[in-house]
C-alpha cells in the first residue's frame, strides 16, 4: 500500500494527499488520470467509429446493385479521370475502402474502446486502485494513437499501385505479395506498416501497464479470485496484447525490409516463402479477435448480473473460461489458412484446436444465462444490449464451428460466410458489448442520466439493422459469393440489396447515438452514485458519479461479501 | 456394431438433408442444373463431385441441425427468462451462484456434440486432401460410412496458374495451354448471352466427365496470391507464389461450372472467374485431338458453342 502511494505520487510529481487538479488542455494532454485517459480513448474511438462506419457505408451503397455505381464515380472525382480510367481506379478504391474499414474498426474503435476505454477507466476502480501502475506510460499509449491514425488516414493519399490508385488495397491481412512491391509499390502500404507499428506499440504500453496495475494494485482483501469478471477479462487480454502484437511486429517489419531494404523473407522467387506471413499475422491475427471480444465477456457479466439483482453464476469457471479461450486462442491460428496448402495432419490438428474453443465459450454463454435463471430482471438498456450480445454472440460462435471444419471451411473460405460470421462476433458482439458498457457506466463516467427510451430505441433500431446486413450474409456465403468483391454475379442482387438496407437502419441506430448521448448532455439529469441499485456490487458504484479526480485516498477493504 | 451404428447415423444425416432445404429442393424440381449461383440462392451450390456431395451432407444433415438447434435452444432459454424471471413476476431473485451438476453438463455436452460432429469432419477433410489411386473408396454422400464411392485415379493433369487477372491453363501431359479471360458485357450479350455476367470467360477449360481430374494450382511467380475454386466440385485452393498446390476432381455431369478468384488479388480481384467445362469423354477426346497443335479456338470449335 506504502508502495503504491509512493509509485502515485512519483509518477504524477504530486503529493498524493494535494488533490491538484490540473484544468484546460493540461488536464488532457498531460493527462496521467486514468479517468481522463480513458475518456479520451472513449472520444478517440467514437471518432474512428464514424469514419470507419462511413466507409462501409459506401461499400454496402456499392453492393447494393450488381455492377458498378459508386467507386467509378467517386474516382473520377478524386482523380479527375473518366471512362475505363475511373472504373480501374474505383476497383482499387473499393479494396482500400474494405482495407481501411478493417484496420479502423479492429485497431482504432473496438481496442481503443475496449482495453483502452473501459478497461483503463473500470479496471483501477473495479479493483479499488488510486490509478494505474504506470500513469505516465498510459499518457503515452494514448497519445500514441492519433499519430498510428494519422499515418493511417495519410496511407490513403499516397500512391498505392499507380499514381491514379491511391492508398493500399489489398486487406487488413496484409498478405504479401500483395501487400510487397510487387502488388503495392508506393508508399501507401509503408505507411499503413507505421501506423500499424504505432498503434502496436501503444497497445503494448496499454497492456503492460494494465498488467501491472492488476497484479500489484488491488485492494487489501481483494485476491485474484475475488476479482471483479471485467479486471479479469482484462488481464487476460492484457496478456494476449503482450504476446500477440510482437509476433505482428516482427512480421510487419520483415515485411517493410522486404519492400524498401531488399530483404527476401516473403519473396519465393529469393528463396522467401509468402505463406510465412500468413503464419506470422495469424499468429497475432487469431489471438486478436479474443482481445477484441474478452472485455466483452466481462462487460457482460456485471450487466447480467447486476440487472438480475443476482450473483454472477459459477464465477470460477468464468474466470478461468476466459483464460482457456485465451491460452488456446494461440494454438489454433492455421483455421484462418486451411486452403493454402497445409498438409492433412496440420488441417486435422488445427481442426480438433479450434473446436476445443467452443467448449470454454460454451461455458460463459451458459454460465450468463444461469446468472439471469432465478434472478429479478429489470430490463434497463444496459441488460438489452447485453442479452443482445449473448443471443448475437451465440450466432457468431456457431458459425465458427462450422467453419472450424477444414472439410466445410473448403466450401466457405473466403466467402461472405465469413464476412457474417467475423461480423457477428464482433459488429454485433464486440460493439453490442460496448455499447452495454457505455450506457451501463455513462451516468458513473459522466455523472448524469441519459434517457432511457432513446437508448432502448438506439439498441432494437441497431438490433435490426445489424441482424438485416449480416444475417442475409450467411446465404451469399453458402452460396459462393467472394469476399472483398466490388461487384458480384447477378444471382447474388437479392441478399445484397437487403444487407444494404439494414446498413440504413443501422446508420440511423447511430444517428439515435448521438442524438441520446447529446441529450443527456444537455439535461443533465443527476445520476446518483448508483443508479442500478442493489445489483451493482462492484467498488466503482461506490463511488460519486463522475467519480472524484484521485479516488481511494484510503484503499477499500474487501471481505467476503462485497467481492465479484 | 459401430459399422450398424454409423449406418444408421448415415441414415439420419440423409433423412435430415432431405428434411432441409425445403426452397433447395423446390429449385431442384425446377430443374436446377445450373454450375452456378441462382437468384436469392440460400444455400450450397448443387454438387456434382464425391467431394461436395459430402460437403453438402457434412453442411446441411450435421452442421446445420447443430447449429439452428443450439440457437434456437439458446434463444428460447433467453425468452423464457425474460418472461418468468422479470421483476414483476419473480420480484425476490434467488440467491444460487454454483450447481455442479448443470455446469458439468454444459461442459460434457458440448463435448459430446463436438465429438460427433468431427467423426464425419475428419472424414469429409480426408477425402479432400487425398488424392484418388483408384483403390481407396470415398464418403460421398454418406458421410457416417466408411467410404463407399469409387473413384479411378487421376487421368489428366490441368495445371492452373493464377494472373492478374486471369488464368493460365495448361494441360500438362499433352502440353497444350490456354488463357482463359472475363467476357466484358459486349462480348458476353454479343457471343455468350446465355452465360452469366461476371461469370463467363471467352475460354473454358474442359474436362472429360467421370474422370478423376488432378489440379496443379500456383500463381505468377513474380506476381500475387489467387485462389481456385469451384464451388460446384467442393475445391478450393490457394494459387500461391512457388508453390504447386494440388487438388482434384471427378465431375459426373457434364455442364458449366464457375467459380470465382478467392482470394484478394488487387484491382480486378472480383474479374478474374473460373469455367469449367465438363464434356462426354468422346467430345474431350476430339476436342484434344484438334487441340494438339495448340489451337484452342480450332479444339473449341468441336464442341457445340457455348450460348
Amino acid at each position: 500500500m506504502a508502495d503504491t502511494a509512493h509509485l502515485e505520487a512519483h509518477a504524477t510529481g504530486h503529493d498524493a494527499s494535494s488533490h491538484h487538479e490540473p484544468t484546460g488542455w493540461r488536464r488532457w494532454v498531460y493527462s496521467t488520470n486514468h479517468k481522463d485517459i480513458g475518456v479520451m480513448y472513449l472520444v478517440f474511438a467514437i471518432f474512428a467509429g464514424v469514419i470507419g462506419g462511413l466507409l462501409s457505408g459506401v461499400m454496402r451503397m456499392e453492393l447494393q446493385e450488381p455492377g458498378i455505381q459508386i467507386f467509378h464515380g467517386l474516382a473520377a472525382m478524386v482523380y479527375g479521370i473518366e471512362g475505363g480510367e475511373a472504373l480501374d481506379a474505383g476497383k482499387h478504391m473499393y479494396n482500400v475502402f474494405t482495407t481501411a474499414h478493417a484496420l479502423i474498426m479492429i485497431f482504432f474503435v473496438v481496442m481503443p474502446a475496449t482495453m483502452g476505454g473501459f478497461a483503463n477507466y473500470f479496471a483501477p476502480l473495479m479493483i479499488g486502485a488510486p490509478d494505474t501502475a504506470f500513469p505516465r506510460i498510459n499518457n503515452i499509449a494514448f497519445w500514441l494513437l492519433p499519430p498510428a491514425f494519422i499515418l493511417l488516414m495519410l496511407s490513403l493519399f499516397f500512391e498505392g499501385t499507380g499514381p491514379t490508385a491511391l492508398g493500399f488495397g489489398g486487406g487488413w491481412t496484409i498478405y504479401p505479395p500483395l501487400s510487397s512491391t510487387v502488388g503495392h509499390p508506393g508508399p501507401a502500404m509503408d505507411f499503413a506498416i507505421l501506423s500499424l507499428h504505432v498503434a502496436g506499440i501503444s497497445s503494448i504500453l496499454g497492456a503492460i501497464n494494465l498488467i501491472t496495475t492488476i497484479f500489484n494494485m488491488r485492494a487489501p482483501g481483494m485476491t485474484l479470485h475475488k476479482m471483479p469478471l471485467f479486471a479479469w477479462s482484462v488481464l487476460v487480454t492484457a496478456f494476449l496484447l503482450v504476446l500477440a502484437l510482437p509476433v505482428l511486429a516482427g512480421g510487419i517489419t520483415m515485411l517493410l525490409t522486404d519492400r524498401n531494404f531488399d530483404t527476401a523473407f516473403f519473396k519465393p522467387a529469393e528463396g522467401g516463402d509468402p505463406v510465412l506471413f500468413q503464419h506470422l499475422f495469424w499468429f497475432f491475427g487469431h489471438p486478436e479477435v479474443y482481445i477484441m471480444i474478452l472485455p466483452g465477456f466481462g462487460i457482460v457479466s456485471h450487466i447480467v448480473s447486476t440487472f438480475s439483482r443476482k450473483p454472477i453464476f459459477g464465477y470460477m469457471a468464468m474466470a478461468y473460461a476466459m483464460v482457456a479461450i485465451g491460452f488456446v486462442g494461440f494454438v489454433v491460428w492455421a483455421h484462418h489458412m486451411y486452403t493454402t496448402g497445409l498438409s492433412l495432419d496440420v488441417q486435422r490438428y488445427f481442426v480438433a484446436a479450434t473446436m476445443v474453443i467452443a467448449v470454454p465459450t460454451g461455458v460463459k454463454i451458459f454460465s450468463w444465462i444461469a446468472t439471469m435463471w432465478g434472478g429479478s430482471i429489470t430490463f434497463k438498456s444496459p441488460m438489452l444490449w447485453a442479452i443482445g450480445f449473448i443471443f448475437l454472440f451465440t450466432v457468431g460462435g456457431v458459425t465458427g464451428v462450422v467453419l472450424a471444419n477444414a472439410g466445410a471451411d473448403r466450401a466457405l473460405h473466403d466467402t461472405y460466410y465469413v464476412v457474417a460470421h467475423f461480423h457477428y462476433v464482433l459488429s454485433l458482439g464486440a460493439v453490442f458489448s460496448i455499447f452495454a458498457a457505455w450506457y451501463y457506466w455513462y451516468p458513473k463516467m459522466f455523472g448524469y442520466m441519459y434517457n432511457e427510451f432513446l437508448a432502448q430505441l438506439h439498441f432494437w433500431v441497431m438490433f435490426v439493422g445489424v441482424n438485416l446486413i449480416f444475417f442475409p450474409q450467411h446465404f451469399l456465403g453458402l452460396a459462393g459469393m467472394p469476399r472483398r468483391y466490388i461487384d458480384y454475379p447477378d444471382a447474388f442482387g437479392f441478399f445484397n440489396r437487403i444487407s444494404s438496407i439494414g446498413y440504413y437502419i443501422t446508420f440511423a441506430a447511430m444517428l439515435i447515438f448521438f442524438y441520446a448521448t447529446w441529450e443527456a448532455s444537455r439535461k443533465k439529469r443527476p445520476a446518483g452514485d448508483n443508479p442500478w441499485g442493489e445489483g451493482a456490487t462492484t467498488l466503482e458504484w461506490t463511488l460519486s458519479s463522475p467519480p472524484p479526480f484521485h479516488q481511494f485516498t484510503t484503499l477499500p477493504k474487501i471481505d467476503s461479501t462485497n467481492a465479484h | 456394431m459401430t459399422g450398424q451404428f454409423l449406418k444408421k447415423m448415415g441414415a439420419l444425416s440423409a433423412a435430415a438433408m432431405a428434411l432441409m432445404p425445403a426452397l433447395a429442393a423446390a429449385q431442384e424440381e425446377t430443374g436446377y442444373t445450373a454450375g452456378h449461383p441462382l437468384p436469392g440462392q440460400f444455400h450450397l451450390q448443387r454438387s456434382v463431385t464425391p467431394i461436395m456431395d459430402s460437403i453438402t451432407a457434412f453442411h446441411d444433415g450435421i452442421l446445420m441441425w447443430t447449429i439452428s438447434l443450439i440457437v434456437l435452444f439458446v434463444l428460447a432459454l433467453l425468452l423464457w427468462i425474460a418472461f418468468r424471471f422479470n421483476a414483476k413476476r419473480n420480484p425476490v431473485p434467488a440467491g444460487f451462484t454454483h450447481n455442479t451438476l448443470v455446469e458439468i453438463v454444459w461442459t460434457v455436452l458440448p463435448v459430446v456434440i463436438l465429438i460427433v460432429i468431427a467423426i464425419p469432419s475428419f472424414g469429409v477433410l480426408s477425402d479432400q486432401l487425398t488424392t484418388p489411386d483408384g483403390e481407396r473408396k470415398y464418403l460421398g454422400s454418406n458421410i457416417f460410412s466408411f467410404g463407399e464411392v469409387e473413384v479411378p485415379a487421376p487421368e489428366l493433369t490441368i495445371k492452373a496458374t493464377g494472373q492478374q487477372w486471369y488464368w493460365d491453363y495448361e494441360y500438362v501431359d499433352q502440353g497444350v495451354a490456354l488463357t482463359s479471360l472475363i467476357l466484358d458485357e459486349e462480348d458476353r450479350t454479343a457471343t455468350k448471352p446465355g452465360q452469366p455476367r461476371l461469370l463467363a470467360v471467352d475460354n473454358e477449360l474442359v474436362v472429360p466427365v467421370d474422370t478423376t481430374v488432378r489440379v496443379q494450382v500456383t500463381a505468377d511467380p513474380l506476381g500475387v496470391i489467387h485462389a481456385f475454386a469451384v464451388p460446384s466440385f467442393g475445391i478450393k485452393i490457394d494459387a500461391v507464389p512457388g508453390r504447386l498446390n494440388e487438388t482434384w476432381f471427378n465431375a459426373r455431369e457434364t455442364g458449366i461450372y464457375y467459380g470465382q478468384c478467392s482470394e484478394l488479388c488487387g484491382r480486378d480481384h472480383a474479374f478474374m472467374p473460373i469455367a469449367v467445362r465438363v464434356v462426354t469423354k468422346e467430345e474431350f477426346a476430339a476436342f484434344m485431338a484438334a487441340f494438339e497443335g495448340g489451337d484452342y479456338a480450332a479444339a473449341s470449335a468441336t464442341l457445340a458453342a457455348v450460348q
